[in-house]
């Protein structure tokens, strides 16, 4: 079947129930989005369709025939995409793994509401991230928004000396 | 396709590499060959500086997640004084640490101690490599090397005014001599440690460029996908491949004592042939066990005599018995996984050439080497382990270097051909090495006016290093499985801590901060004496501290900072705790409410002292993450049915999401200096009792054992 991803058209022999994610991963050799769970829980693999946030993980390709499909690696071409600007911004990933899933949740839920609400966040983040960055998550988010976020705290001396 | 392996060779390598001691046995037959010198020129073996004043920092722990990697190479810079903007990093190769006899120290990477532990021989690395340009320069000028400065990798001949970068001279330093002794930085003068720099691997994260395990890819890769007996310990007791091996893309069946796995052309297509495997396991006596059978152990374990002490100090049985007043509680904490984002993953290829290659996300480079090279057979200079990123690790990619091993025996039957293999999610998460549940005792003894005059404590907890290193069990006491009691700084005149090792079959392992729940069981009992003698419990806490104490410190800061006593919301109550760990010292208040049975917390005040800081801002950046993972103990917990983990996935094993994070974490940094500590876990320790006790303060309802039950705080 052809399959459009990232603008380009791939022709892709594969079974039809064959999840996107591992048409994308192991056959399409792009390895940006990610396995986590296999069941659409932990939003690892999400990518858009047709401008959607879809979990990639159980989204049968044959589904996709006509469909649009844009991956981390096509999101921001050319250059970053602002959800990927303020993500260095405000130092976002710590390992990483979970980043570019949570960074097309977040780039799908502005492209519909340019102002989340805190509760917007909550239900279109469900991504999920071991290392714990959802504070940044939700800051990043808001500064998209033009909401005001707080600036990082200012250096104070430390007992050793260390201005911290 | 049959292939066996070796039960007993697999069973050596699977079980226990701990990196250290595997090595050394391996090392003591492999020859050593002479280090390749890399072009261009390596100053020391921590620096590498290109023509073009590009400098290369080198870096032998991994990085997942916890920002050592920028905080490591942030204090070779502060020493070279070289421009932080030509600094990029790259993993030193295990392979050539090897041949160059361990030349970068330790590549574990756990136990909060990558920076706290490689600080001063990678500042005087740097502090040398600087005199040794200096020095080039000065020589090549012809003039003394003390008339010359150095600043962001230029060096400036006073007198003469004439400058010259460090990649122009790198060359001719790297023929010099390192300087024996060199002076380091007094820390009130860091220009590049010390600062919260942005991380240096955070960009390519956000386009999904950087190389996790998982990602490898390799001309003509195949794909594995595994099942372990979901008895832990279960044996493979016949297996029907046979309308597998038809299925499309599939390659082969990898069949061992104890897991079977499939080789495919798609790891979906592997995926979907090792779920159709007909196999039978052999279970054997282990596929009884239940958390009941573990309860029952552990309270034979806490009535048992005789046990070893971890301490004893004074006369704690016989001081409680002339208490005025004796408190006396239970705690239990269950299983955890790691549940790291990246499921484990290996890739092995046997070259023609008969070398071993490895790509894997590995918190210890030298334990996955050690792994590959006992897994294969071939000597360690053979085998090379190329260090990804990790998709997490929080511990269980560090002495389990079960995954390695197990690619390579799969990929020993492809040779030739680069084969991944990546665990299944369910399978991660029914064979990890948990964190280990444990039921304790503590009871102790008040006087009249409420001071503690003994607490005893009896510990019933599975051994980590029992299993992952038994040479550290040190007269039957597993440090990890006692400490936080062990060393209490309290000022509590008599005091006994016994410990039961039991030892269930469900694997265990270092999880985040290895010990933590002793932390809940401790300050949350402390509260509990708190409330027994009427006082306030940040007070009670600092009144059995010893002046100098340097928990004092912390606890001091974030009562200070949260504004302990302060009007609170309606509703809104606090709790603290306080423990130290991992080498520093740490204090948390948290602001919770309780409504309908639900915990919100509202708001966690943290405070540090970890001597030094590195990088404040990837400091917070932990903290907030310790935070969170923590929360989630709240509520998760495995059930060992049938002698196998009940839950297999995120659906039943639930991760804590965005909205459950705290809306405040605010982190109070108080290096007070002469002693390096952690970042990656302390933060971790007093997340559940600082909790607990706000939900106490809340509802009058004690906690002693997680996860929660349901409807357990419903009014």
């Amino acid at each position: 079947m052809k399959l459009n991803v990232n603008g380009r058209v791939h022709d892709v022999n594969v079974e039809p129930e064959m999840p996107l994610l591992w048409v994308l991963r192991d056959e399409l050799k792009m390895a940006g989005t990610k396995y986590g769970c296999g069941i659409a829980q932990c939003g690892a693999c999400t990518v858009h369709v047709d401008g959607e946030a879809v979990r990639s993980c159980v989204t049968p390709v044959a589904s996709l025939a006509g469909k649009k499909v844009v991956t981390i690696e096509g999101l921001g071409k050319p250059g970053l995409h602002k959800v990927q600007k303020a993500w260095i911004e405000h130092e976002v990933p710590q390992c990483g793994y979970c980043q570019t899933g949570m960074i097309m949740s977040a780039a799908a839920l502005l492209a519909k509401k340019p102002t989340p609400t805190d509760s917007d966040i909550d239900q279109a983040m469900t991504n999920m991230c071991r290392c714990g960055t959802y504070a940044r998550v939700r800051t990043a988010i808001h500064s998209l928004a033009g909401t005001k976020v707080a600036a990082a705290p200012e250096a104070v001396e430390a007992p050793n000396g260390q201005k911290v | 396709m049959e292939l066996t392996v070796n039960r007993r060779e697999f069973l050596k390598a699977s079980t226990a590499v701990g990196g250290g001691l595997a090595l050394e046995f391996s090392l003591a037959g492999a020859a050593v060959a002479q280090p390749a010198l890399a072009a261009p020129p390596e100053i020391t073996h921590w620096i590498v500086i290109h023509p073009n004043d590009k400098v290369v920092i080198r870096v032998a722990r991994s990085e997942m997640g916890q920002g050592s990697l920028t905080g490591l190479a942030q204090l070779v810079a502060e020493e070279l004084e070289c421009d932080w903007n030509k600094v990029t990093t790259e993993f030193a190769s295990p392979n050539e640490h090897i041949r160059r006899k361990r030349i970068w120290g330790s590549m574990s990477t756990g136990g909060s101690a990558g920076i706290r532990t490689s600080h001063e021989y990678l500042r005087k690395s740097g502090a040398a490599a600087r005199e040794m340009l200096v020095s080039a320069a000065a020589t090549q000028w012809k003039v003394p090397a003390s008339e010359c400065t150095v600043a962001n990798g230029v060096i400036t001949h006073g007198p003469s005014k004439r400058k010259v970068s460090y990649g122009k001279v790198a060359a001719a330093a790297a023929k010099m001599d390192a300087p024996k002794d060199v002076k380091l930085k007094d820390a009130k003068d860091w220009k590049i440690a010390g600062k919260p720099l942005r991380r240096l691997d955070v960009p390519d994260k956000v386009l999904g460029k950087p190389v996790f395990g998982a990602d490898v890819q390799l001309p003509g890769m195949l794909h594995a996908s595994i099942v372990q007996s979901p008895v832990f310990l279960g044996k493979v007791k016949s297996v029907d491949s046979a309308a597998v091996e038809k299925m499309r893309g599939v390659k082969g069946v990898v069949k061992t004592d104890t897991w079977v796995a499939v080789v495919a052309d798609n790891w979906w297509r592997a995926n979907q042939a090792a779920r159709a495997l007909k196999i039978e396991w052999d279970e054997g006596a282990n596929a009884k066990v239940s958390d009941e059978t573990i309860m029952a152990l552990f309270k034979e374990g806490l009535s048992a005599k005789e046990l070893p002490s971890a301490r004893k100090i004074g006369d704690a049985p016989g001081a409680m018995a002339a208490a005025a007043k004796v408190v006396e509680a239970e705690y239990y904490s269950p299983y955890l996984s790691h549940a790291t984002m990246e499921p484990m993953t290996s890739t092995a290829w046997f070259k023609d050439d008969g070398t071993l290659e490895v790509w894997t996300s590995t918190q210890n480079g030298e334990a996955s080497i050690a792994a590959a090279s006992e897994a294969s057979g071939l000597p360690l200079e053979k085998c090379e382990v190329h260090k990804t990123m990790l998709g997490g690790g929080f511990g269980r990619r560090g002495a389990p270097q079960d995954y390695v091993t197990q690619s390579v025996k799969i990929a020993q039957q492809f040779k030739g051909k680069p084969v991944k293999l990546l665990w299944s999610r369910e399978e991660d998460m029914q064979h990890g090495f948990y964190r280990p549940a444990s039921l304790v005792r503590m009871k102790a003894g008040l006087d009249a006016d409420g001071k503690v005059l003994a607490m005893h404590t009896t510990i019933a907890c599975p051994s980590i290093l029992a299993l992952l290193r038994p040479e550290g069990i040190q007269k039957g006491i597993d440090f990890t499985a006692v400490r936080t009691f062990s060393d209490a700084t309290y000022q509590i005149p008599n005091q006994q801590v016994d410990y039961a090792m039991r030892n269930p079959h469900v694997p265990v392992g270092f999880w985040r901060a290895p010990g933590l729940q002793n932390a809940f069981y401790r300050e949350c009992f402390i509260d509990e004496l708190a409330h027994a003698a009427k006082k306030d419990p940040l007070q009670f806490r600092l009144d059995m501290m010893k002046p100098d104490d340097k928990n004092r410190v912390v606890l001091e800061a974030v009562a200070k900072a949260a504004g302990w006593g302060s009007p609170l919301p309606a509703g809104v109550h606090r709790g603290i705790a306080q423990s130290d760990g991992f080498g520093s010292y740490t204090a948390m208040v948290s602001e919770v409410s309780v409504k309908d049975g639900a915990i919100k917390v509202h708001r966690v005040v943290f405070a540090i002292d970890s001597g030094y800081v590195v990088n404040p801002a990837a400091c917070r950046a932990q903290a907030e993450g310790n935070v969170i993972y923590c929360i989630g103990q709240l509520w998760q917990g495995h059930t060992i049915k049938d002698g196998r983990v009940a839950e297999s996935n995120f659906h039943d094993f639930r991760l804590p999401q965005i909205h459950e994070m705290p809306p405040k974490v605010e982190v109070v940094l108080v290096p007070t200096g002469g002693f390096w500590g952690g970042h990656g876990e302390p933060g971790a320790l007093c997340v559940a009792p600082s909790i607990l006790n706000a939900v106490f303060a809340a509802t009058g309802k004690r906690v002693r054992s997680l996860p929660l039950r349901d409807g357990e705080l419903k009014a």
